[in-house]
């Protein structure tokens, strides 16, 4: 490989991926062929699962290395239209696979925040950081921070900032993984997230990053072949126009004119009127706990134990009904604080469900200006925190040390976003198109006769479809309806009327794009331990060989660890991810933007920088995120997902007030700069790793 | 290594283009979507304008601006002699 031109591996690697890519279809073909010979919908997706994770797996032994260079950085030799293809895969997660176009159906114009934020994150990466992170040429970039400030310190927080927002991101992917093995293979839950990280591992540890790239690869073609195909036939079905995103221009109008129809229909207003009639009946209740509330409690379980009585004591036992009751009582919440909770809960549930229906294409809705403000307030701090988060994700900016130089690395990013671009202007057009088949076909269809999907995804989980006849008419009134954010895309293919073999590729897609998110996290976590940790900070005499073999052990301890957290199935996945942006635009972005382009900053500046961004997003999330039981007041009716919108300025204000304050950093220092500045000088400074 | 007038012309004209690239990023982003409630009165190719620019118009900006950027500065660095490896 070594004697081969890079013109060369362009074009037989261009060959590679077309042969398979064509593969790939002649496999989906044979399958659907099988199919309608009738193969069972269990075993398709059992195929497609393993069929997946065997290819990836193989695509990881055939790239496993013994070289320091292969292993951290792919031999810097990935060509810019690959690197691109690398890094919408290791960009795309499973939340922008399969939650986002549900998000966009259930929020509208507002849930955008996250189809711009995602996007435009990469003009900041192209104009600050790829051109610059190449021409320094390291493996990480605690290795930058290092460099550029000196000392261990600044290295120091980098590592445990990017170990932080990368595990926490982590845990999402491992958690898609074990959700979709679970759903389309009947697996528990736990076995499927083990059985998605056996896939993982073997990618990343006997290659690195050479390995991950070139799955990555293969993972994209899947992904976006999968997200396209029913979007597309959805488009067709429903306009004649086989490209979506130009023909649900029109269905958006539809489906404007159909909310209008819904707002003004006097059996959906009577849905709604029942809901309201919930909504208040909880909040009288949550008033009475508040005046006493040990008596209420006791009073409120009191009766939910004389409702089970009653129902036993009954002439003819309802089965069902006891078992409810059963379940009620179990589980009852344990004081009087977990049962205002929960009376909250069902308050804004049935508040939601009793409000009018939200125009799809209406910014920042609310009910008077300033609640309209404040969402357009928290809109905009959202797609901020996004886009520079984007823009600090170690595992994403890692990514552009690997390819040949610095042309090739601002090329690159164009290449990245025009492969990402492709699925996030798409998921708009899915959210549309699936609200105008809801909207039209199932709302006013009859409880006895619903479409097949509807019931079906009804049998599999409750959280993901709900239908129920609240007002006994016998036909669908859409406040009836609850669809789970992740149903939209799993369930496109049974809406679009596709064979089963088109699901089985949906989720096969969706298993892609988490595993791809999950390698290059996990291989920026562990080369974080043993690339600056180990090597740079305790042992820089350790031989290669010693060097790799830690990083591998550290790679299989930290998977391990991280798919144990996930079986534990911790809390709120989307907060997790948008808590893994916010904290690193808040730790990274100030400190690696001034190294580049403030000569002047220094150490001292760094850290503080560092320090006081993370210090502050890590803070607000704590005292305002329910979990954490603090809630505290919002500063100036910030959301905690958007927390960075704090972390940045401070960040910055931190790494201008400790560099002014301290002495200019040293010649060296300064001829860094210039180096990582100019792609190529006269009489350079030599900072590449082998 | 040698800083000369050159290689600080060609930083400044890297700035200046990063500044006004940056300005139309935030202006796709940011003015249009404080402004999204007045914009949507517009329509676009069927879409309401503020809508179609948070789903399509501003992620083609992003792809053009990056485009622009990464030719340009290749360009620039031949004229300005900082390229590198073979021509």
């Amino acid at each position: 490989m070594t004697t081969q031109t890079q013109a060369q591996f362009f074009s037989s690697l261009k060959k590679y991926y077309t042969f398979y890519t064509g593969g790939f279809i002649l496999f989906v073909i044979a399958l659907a062929i099988l199919e309608q010979m009738g193969l069972p919908n269990r075993w398709i997706g059992y195929i497609f699962l393993f069929a997946t994770i065997a290819l990836y797996a193989g695509i990881g032994i055939m790239s496993k290395t013994a070289d320091v260079a292969e292993y951290y950085v792919a031999g810097r030799r990935v060509p810019a239209f690959f690197n691109g293809m690398a890094t919408g895969a290791d960009w795309m997660s499973a939340a922008s696979f399969i939650g986002m176009a549900g998000t966009l159906y259930a929020a509208g114009y507002d849930g955008l925040a996250f189809v711009m934020g995602w996007t435009g994150g990469y003009c900041l990466v192209a104009l600050f950081l790829a051109p610059y992170l190449r021409k320094f040429g390291q493996f990480t970039i605690p290795d930058f921070l290092g460099a550029r400030y000196g000392g261990n310190l600044p290295r120091t927080i980098g590592v445990i900032a990017a170990v932080v927002c990368s595990f926490t991101y982590v845990i999402a992917q491992i958690y898609g993984v074990g959700l979709i093995t679970s759903r389309f293979t009947g697996m528990e839950f736990a076995y499927g997230v083990f059985a998605g990280l056996a896939g993982i591992l073997v990618c990343s540890f006997l290659g690195g990053m050479r390995a991950v790239t070139w799955t990555q690869v293969a993972q994209y073609i899947i992904l976006i072949i999968a997200y396209m195909i029913p979007v597309v036939w959805l488009s067709v079905q429903q306009t004649g126009n086989p490209i979506p995103q130009i023909a649900y221009g029109q269905q958006l109008q539809k489906v404007g004119d159909l909310e209008k129809k819904l707002n003004a229909d006097p059996k959906e207003l009577e849905v709604r009127g029942i809901f309201k009639e919930k909504q208040n009946a909880a909040e009288a209740q949550i008033k009475e706990l508040d005046t006493d509330a040990a008596a209420f409690y006791a009073a409120a379980q009191a009766k939910a134990e004389a409702k089970l009585a009653e129902l036993k004591a009954a002439p003819t036992p309802d089965a069902k009904a006891i078992e409810g009751a059963e379940k009620a009582l179990k589980e009852f919440p344990a004081d009087a604080v977990a049962l205002k909770t929960k009376l909250k809960k069902d308050a804004d549930g049935a508040k939601a469900r009793a409000a009018p229906v939200k125009a799809h294409a209406e910014p920042f809705a609310g009910k008077d200006e300033a609640e309209s403000n404040k969402k357009r307030k928290n809109f905009l701090a959202l797609v901020l925190c996004l886009m520079v988060g984007t823009a600090a994700l170690p595992h994403i900016l890692m990514r552009y040390y690997t390819t040949p130089n610095v042309r090739d690395a601002r090329q690159s990013v164009f290449w990245s976003l025009f492969f990402i671009f492709l699925l996030y202007f798409t998921a708009p057009a899915l959210a549309v198109l699936v609200k105008f088949d809801v909207y039209s076909h199932l709302v006013g269809s009859s409880f006895a006769d619903l479409p097949k999907w509807v019931s079906a995804w009804a049998a599999v989980d409750k959280s993901l479809m709900s239908i129920t006849d609240i007002n006994k008419d016998g036909i669908v009134q859409l406040a009836e309806i609850v669809i789970g954010t992740d149903l939209v895309v799993l369930a496109t293919p049974e809406i679009a009327g596709l064979p089963y073999v088109i699901s089985g590729l949906v989720a096969a897609g969706g298993l892609a794009a988490a595993l791809s998110t999950a390698d290059g996290l996990l291989l920026t976590i562990a080369n974080a331990l043993s690339h600056d940790v180990y090597y740079k900070m305790i042992d820089p005499h350790a031989p290669t060989t010693r060097r790799l073999a830690v990083s591998k052990g550290l790679l299989l301890v930290v998977a391990i660890v991280a798919a144990y957290v996930t079986s534990l199935k911790p809390g709120d996945i989307l907060f997790l991810v948008g808590a893994a942006f916010s904290l690193a635009a808040s730790a990274f972005f100030p400190a690696l933007v001034a190294g580049i382009f403030w000569k002047r900053a220094n150490q001292l500046g760094a850290v503080l920088g560092m320090v006081a961004g993370l210090g502050v997003c890590a803070y607000y999330m704590y005292i305002t995120y329910p979990f954490f039981g603090v809630l505290a007041p919002k500063w100036w009716d910030i959301e905690p997902i958007a927390a960075g919108i704090f972390g940045i300025p401070l960040g910055f204000a931190g790494v201008i007030i400790g560099s002014l304050i301290s002495p200019a950093p040293s010649k060296e220092v300064q001829d860094l700069v210039d180096h990582v500045r100019y792609p190529n000088l006269e009489g350079d400074i030599q900072t590449q790793a082998a | 290594m040698e800083i000369t007038d050159k290689h600080r012309e060609y930083w400044r004209k890297n700035l200046s283009m990063t500044g006004v690239l940056l300005a139309i990023w935030f202006i796709a982003t940011f003015v249009v979507s404080w402004y999204a409630r007045e914009l949507n009165a517009f329509t676009i190719a069927g879409f309401p304008f503020a809508f179609y620019m948070a789903a399509q118009g501003a992620l083609i900006i992003y792809v053009i601006v990056i485009w622009f950027y990464a030719h340009r500065m290749n360009q620039l660095d031949k004229e300005y002699g900082v390229h590198e490896g073979e021509d």
